[in-house]
């Protein structure tokens, strides 16, 4: 359909096309619907990962099997919108739009999640997140490309996800944080989100955390209580703005106090205790 | 979730019973859950035309030239109308017009409608505005309302919209404890859900319909006619179903320009606001800049009040005079205070206009005197609640206008029955993660939650004021036994509707109760539904109408069936006497009867207040307490309300469950105001147009509401005995909220709403304007305010 | 696609609402469902009071699942089954059990919220028949109420939910 409509504009979920189209921001001449394409939908395990298909939707990953594998994924999931947007909105959706406040971004960048791309000339290629989300709003994308399934590790070590909003439901992030502790390879990984154009990785500080963990005993080592330090370098990694939804000021205080906590939180290992959900 | 037993003592929750104190099914209630309620964006009519408002981006700016012809190449396009096309009063205004239908040669504010499209698809209708090409030359738009007094004049009538001075008592007077303070609160709008609509319709006679969501039917009719240059009886005004108001339908929207677009076009024309165009298309609540200083004997016992208030009235006057009015009246709270001086004083600003919004300048003021009392308290080392007990009005106590009260005014009960409210069971160590502030974002690390309580008290007026002829009208019509009350009372969601079945059936004893149409057409004004008055005057003139009818009646069945007329009842749809010898179906007594009543019920008189701001200016005045629990995350400042408990002076429960419901949604508005709710300007541009970002609470944010006690002192010169109960839940919820975030963090918090910033980054040594000084530790607050 | 045809930059289609099939003609690609649902179709029932999904108030369920109509491309709904408020209300002048509750319980007040809330809890109850409050009060995050404050629509989904029906 690309082909005969190369202008063809790419809709899955809706929740940020339509919201333009409503607007009259957006005047599409033709719409090809994602939804109806089997082969982008739900997701499988193919040796060791998880093959999200782009038509996720964020209730799907909310799933105890799926749930179980991407943990991470399924958290951030929860703090989507609504259930109304969970039921409609994508992974694809997310990664496409490439908002700096994109839920399910800092937890993929944190993963180190490749993205599968296709392009109806029929090749494909495979973009990490920072390849693929250049700016705010924009990616990597060419002309008659879209987004195909997005690769991460499946079981991947101790994931953690926090978002800050000043509502509990349907709020845009003003800050977020996602922190993936690997217990096999001893590394540290923490991605924050609506902390600046687009996904930052903090690696100064995620060398920081693995320099301090015990990793024996799966702690941080002793005398390494205060981490003071690690959350400094979190702040110094973020690169936020002032808006009408919050401070920088406030932005680089928050990821700052959400990744230490994130962190912290890996070390309790099954001794914290969850509330499920039911939607 | 909310105690019912307390309704259950204050009336029957009997749901099969329908008269007053019960909880009468609404009813409009069916079609409304059914889907067929027809609200005013659910309206169509045959060759129906789509408008579409142009409004000014810029906030201020020269209007050089509008070339509309851009618009008038679109296909499909019918109306193009601009400021040149009023035939009638080229402005308009609730109180004075002042504001033009569009602006012609300036913009005075982002949003401000400049031209009208009507065209055949409602896309082809925006589009065709966009195409409409205006020449602005932008100007510094005056944003600033400490600037306005003295900047240049933004209008002809100037930069001061209103100022009201309250003297009272002695100027030197002084206590020996004093506490001041600067308070702010910011911009809140009403954000009701059914956007702004209506569908006007070209009459043969020259005149128009109009199908319009609004506040008062006939205030509009009046504006309508001088803009149109239509006399009152051609201009008809019909009321579509409202979709919640809360002061913001008060002021006209589209009526002016939708009734130009019908009758220029010869077709119905209907138009239906965005989201975005809704916000930049009503009043908000009025911004305030408030200086307090309070002063109290030892035992305080407040001495003296001094407080300055600046509200930001935005381009146009709206009603400004009345809320500043009542602001200033209100300004020390319900407290004696023998000498006060309140200087209240609204200004024109670039900024969007102001005006009403539910609790209508009380919420202002009550934020700050709330705060000011709980200073004093800890200056004097005396219990928050103790402290509200020893000043709390009671009747015949003196307002700071010198007005006497002369009704009901159980103020220490409500203050004492809301403090006594239990504590909800738990803690944060308790509560699901869910509940935890933060919720779904898992943010919150229990051990760095507080708990705060705090504690409020409002009041403020019913009905109209300061010598406006206040009055309401209904017509009860007897025929063939069926019983129809008709009245251009208007329902927003509020209940006036049931109440008005649940009195003609106590007094005529009939179970069915039909409503005629609320329109200008064929009965008087029942004046605006706001500042708390329906249930007082549409329920005192249906009441009237149907006394008179039901006298009338008995007197004709007395004197045609030669029955004595004493002793004659009407219960259950039959006529009985006393003794039980006559005993007709009501049908039967009245056949072939047409019996028909309007009355107009008036309130008594209110005087306009002097130069000294002292007259006796209200009619009544209805108190409420409130109890915030909260939770806190200290370190990221995003607050959990946990629980709201309120007492309230409700004069009668008339209906228990509709009660309930302006008490929970009052106060659902409170908290949206204390931790959420905000209309973010940049010079005078709204940069949150949208539910998006203009954010009012969900289920997971909104608390339960505890309602631990309804106070029943009935009112004299109620006609129903009843208090006003709509704005009372809206006007000290905000202050408990943010005296319960005080309370858990220190801090001393002068504004509202309260942003995470203002609390995580004043704890961690980092503080903001308005967080005030950070404690070397956070105060515990693991105790219970008392 | 194979159910649609253009003609210029118009599309007509079949949508199947409440179990009927409902021929669209002469639409606009942009147009989304709420729209086809109220002003072509005439069922409006649901409500637009944002057009951004940020409010419910249009919430249908389209092929079981919940979402709002106004992020839904009309023309995309094409194949899938809708259900709105019309679809949930019985013929005649009856009310269902969670109708009845909410009349019940007082949780209607403008009303404007109603029919995306009651579509939104039926939803809850079709897959969670006895939540606690949390729950519903999770599963209703996405119906936006300014009138009532929330209390008395818990009480009525609470009502509904002892009844055993949605």
């Amino acid at each position: 359909m690309l082909e005969r409509s190369p202008e063809a504009e790419l809709l899955a979920g809706g929740t940020d096309f339509m919201v333009e189209v409503n607007a009259g921001l957006r005047r599409p001449s033709a719409v090809l619907c994602l939804g109806r394409i089997p082969e982008i939908a739900g997701w499988r395990r193919e040796d060791g990962h998880v093959v999200l298909g782009a038509g996720l939707t964020y209730t799907e990953m909310m799933e105890p099997e799926l749930a179980g594998l991407v943990p991470g994924l399924a958290r951030a999931a929860r703090t989507v919108g609504s259930p109304q947007i969970r039921n409609a909105g994508t992974v694809g959706g997310n990664l496409g739009t490439a908002s700096p406040a994109g839920d399910s971004l800092p937890l993929l960048a944190a993963l180190e999640a490749t993205v599968v791309v296709g392009h109806l000339a029929g090749t494909r290629r495979t973009l990490s997140l920072s390849q693929l989300l250049t700016g705010p709003k924009r990616t990597s994308l060419e002309p008659g490309e879209i987004i195909l399934e997005v690769r991460v590790p499946a079981n991947f070590g101790t994931q953690e996800f926090l978002k800050v909003g000043t509502r509990n439901a349907m709020v845009i992030a003003v800050a977020s944080v996602a922190v993936v502790v690997d217990w096999v390879g001893h590394g540290v990984r923490i991605a924050l989100g609506s902390a600046g154009p687009v996904v930052i990785r903090a690696t100064d500080a995620e060398e920081l955390a693995e320099s301090r963990i015990d990793w024996e005993e799966r702690r941080l080592a002793a005398g390494e209580d205060d981490l003071s330090d690690f959350v400094d370098l979190v702040r110094a990694a973020a690169r936020p703005i002032d808006d009408h939804r919050s401070t920088a000021q406030y932005r680089r205080h928050a990821v700052g106090v959400c990744a230490e906590r994130a962190l912290r939180r890996a070390f309790q290992g099954d001794d914290r205790k969850e509330e499920p959900w039911s939607s | 979730m909310t105690t019912l037993d307390t309704l259950a003592e204050a009336g029957t929750t009997d749901r099969t019973a329908q008269g007053l104190g019960t909880s009468a099914r609404r009813p409009d209630g069916r079609p409304k859950v059914r889907g067929q309620f027809a609200f005013s964006s659910d309206l169509e009519a045959k060759d129906m035309l789509w408008g579409q408002l142009l409004r000014s981006p810029h906030p201020s700016a020269t209007i050089r030239h509008i070339d509309v012809s851009g618009a008038w190449r679109i296909p499909g396009v019918v109306s193009v109308l601009t400021a040149d096309d009023v035939p009638g009063r080229s402005s308009y205004g609730l109180d004075y017009p002042d504001q033009p239908v569009f602006a012609s040669d300036v913009a005075r504010y982002a949003g401000e409608p400049v031209a009208a499209v009507a065209a055949d698809h409602p896309v082809t209708a925006r589009r065709a505005a966009e195409a409409i090409v205006v020449d602005y030359e932008v100007r510094e738009p005056l944003t600033d309302s400490e600037a306005a007094l003295t900047a240049e004049p933004i209008h002809p009538l100037g930069n001061e919209l209103y100022r009201q001075t309250i003297r009272r008592g002695d100027p030197a007077a002084t206590g020996v404890v004093s506490v001041e303070g600067h308070y702010e609160t910011g911009m809140q709008d009403q954000a009701f859900m059914g956007p702004e609509s209506g569908l006007a319709v070209p009459a043969a006679d020259g005149g128009v319909d109009l199908y319009i969501a609004t506040q008062w039917l006939h205030v509009d009719q009046d504006q309508i006619a001088a803009c149109l240059g239509l006399p009152l009886d051609l201009v008809r005004v019909h009321l579509a179903g409202v979709g919640g108001a809360f002061g913001a339908r008060e002021d006209l929207s589209m009526q002016v320009q939708l009734c130009l677009l019908a009758l220029r076009s010869g077709r119905p024309v209907k138009i239906v606001y965005s989201r975005e165009e809704s916000f930049h298309g009503h009043v908000h609540r009025h911004p305030a800049r408030m200086w307090y200083r309070h002063t109290a004997d030892a035992t305080g016992r407040l001495v003296s009040v001094e407080a300055r208030i600046l509200f930001d009235g935005g381009a146009y006057l709206s009603s400004s005079t009345a809320v500043t009015l009542n602001a200033a009246c209100f300004a020390n709270g319900p407290y004696k205070v023998p000498n006060a001086f309140v200087d209240c004083t609204a200004v024109r600003t670039n900024n969007p206009p102001c005006g009403a919004m539910r609790g209508f300048g009380a919420v202002q003021v009550c934020f700050a005197h709330e705060a000011q009392m709980d200073k004093l308290a800890a200056a004097l080392s005396i219990d928050p609640v103790e402290l509200r007990l020893l000043n709390a009005y009671a009747p015949g106590d003196e307002l700071i206008i010198g007005q006497v009260l002369t009704g009901t005014a159980p103020v220490a009960e409500v203050i004492r029955a809301c403090a006594a409210a239990p504590l909800p069971p738990g803690s944060p160590d308790t509560v699901p993660e869910l509940a935890l502030p933060g919720g779904a974002g898992r943010t919150a690390e229990r051990r760095r939650v507080r708990r705060g309580v705090g504690f409020a008290v409002g009041f403020k007026n019913l009905m109209f004021s300061a010598g406006f002829d206040d009055y309401s009208t209904a017509r009860c019509r007897l025929e063939d036994g069926q019983v129809t009350i008709t009245t251009a009372a208007v329902e927003v969601g509020q209940g006036l509707v049931t109440l008005i079945q649940q009195i003609a059936r106590d007094v005529l004893g009939v179970d069915e109760v039909a409503l005629g149409e609320a329109a200008t057409v064929g009965i008087g004004s029942a004046g605006s539904t706001s500042a708390s008055r329906q249930s007082w005057m549409t329920g005192g003139a249906v009441d009237s109408a149907c006394r008179t009818v039901r006298e009338r009646l008995l007197s004709s069945i007395a004197q045609r069936f030669e029955v004595p007329r004493t002793g004659l009842e009407l219960a259950s749809g039959r006529v009985v006497s006393a003794d039980g010898s006559f005993n007709v179906s009501l049908s039967e007594a009245a056949a072939g009867e047409v019996l028909e009543e309007t009355a107009v019920f008036r309130h008594p008189g209110t005087a306009e207040l002097d130069e000294n701001g002292q007259g006796d200016a209200h009619v009544s005045f209805a108190f409420a307490a409130h109890r915030a629990v909260v939770d806190v995350d200290l370190d990221l400042g995003l607050v959990k309300v946990v629980e709201v408990a309120t007492v309230q002076d409700v004069g009668r429960v008339l209906n228990p469950v509709q009660l309930l419901g302006q008490l929970e949604g009052g106060i659902s508005q409170g908290v949206g105001f204390a931790v959420m709710e905000e209309i973010v300007l940049d010079k005078g541009k709204v940069r949150n147009p949208s539910f998006t970002d203009y954010i009012i609470p969900t289920a997971l944010d909104m608390p339960p509401v505890r309602v631990e006690a309804l106070i029943e002192q009935p009112e004299p010169g109620s006609p129903l005995g009843a208090k006003g109960a709509g704005e009372p839940p809206s006007i000290s919820s905000t202050a408990a909220v943010v005296a319960a975030i005080r309370n858990a963090t220190g801090l001393e918090l002068a504004r509202t709403p309260v942003r995470p910033q203002d609390i995580a980054l004043a704890l961690a040594g980092q503080p903001s304007e308005w967080a005030g000084e950070a404690p070397a530790t956070p105060s515990p607050a693991k105790e219970a305010m008392p | 696609m194979e159910q649609l045809s253009t003609e210029g930059s118009l599309l007509s289609y079949t949508l199947r609402v409440n179990g009927r099939d409902r021929p669209v003609s002469d639409a606009l690609i942009e147009e989304n469902l709420l729209y086809v649902l109220r002003e072509r179709l005439g069922l409006r029932g649901s409500k637009n009071a944002c057009e951004q999904g940020e409010c419910g108030a249009c919430s249908v369920i389209l092929d079981g699942r919940l979402e709002c109509a106004c992020t839904v491309l009309a023309a995309s709904a094409v194949g899938r089954e809708v259900v709105t408020v019309e679809g949930l209300t019985p013929d005649g002048d009856g009310l269902s059990d969670l109708q009845e509750a909410f009349l019940a319980e007082g949780a209607v007040q403008c009303g404007f919220c109603t029919p995306g809330l009651v579509v939104s809890v039926h939803d809850l109850l079709s897959r969670n028949p006895h939540p606690t409050e949390l729950e519903i009060r999770e599963a209703i995050s996405g119906n936006l109420c300014r009138c009532t404050g929330y209390g008395r629509i818990l009480a009525a989904v609470k009502v509904a939910e002892e009844m055993h029906q949605p």
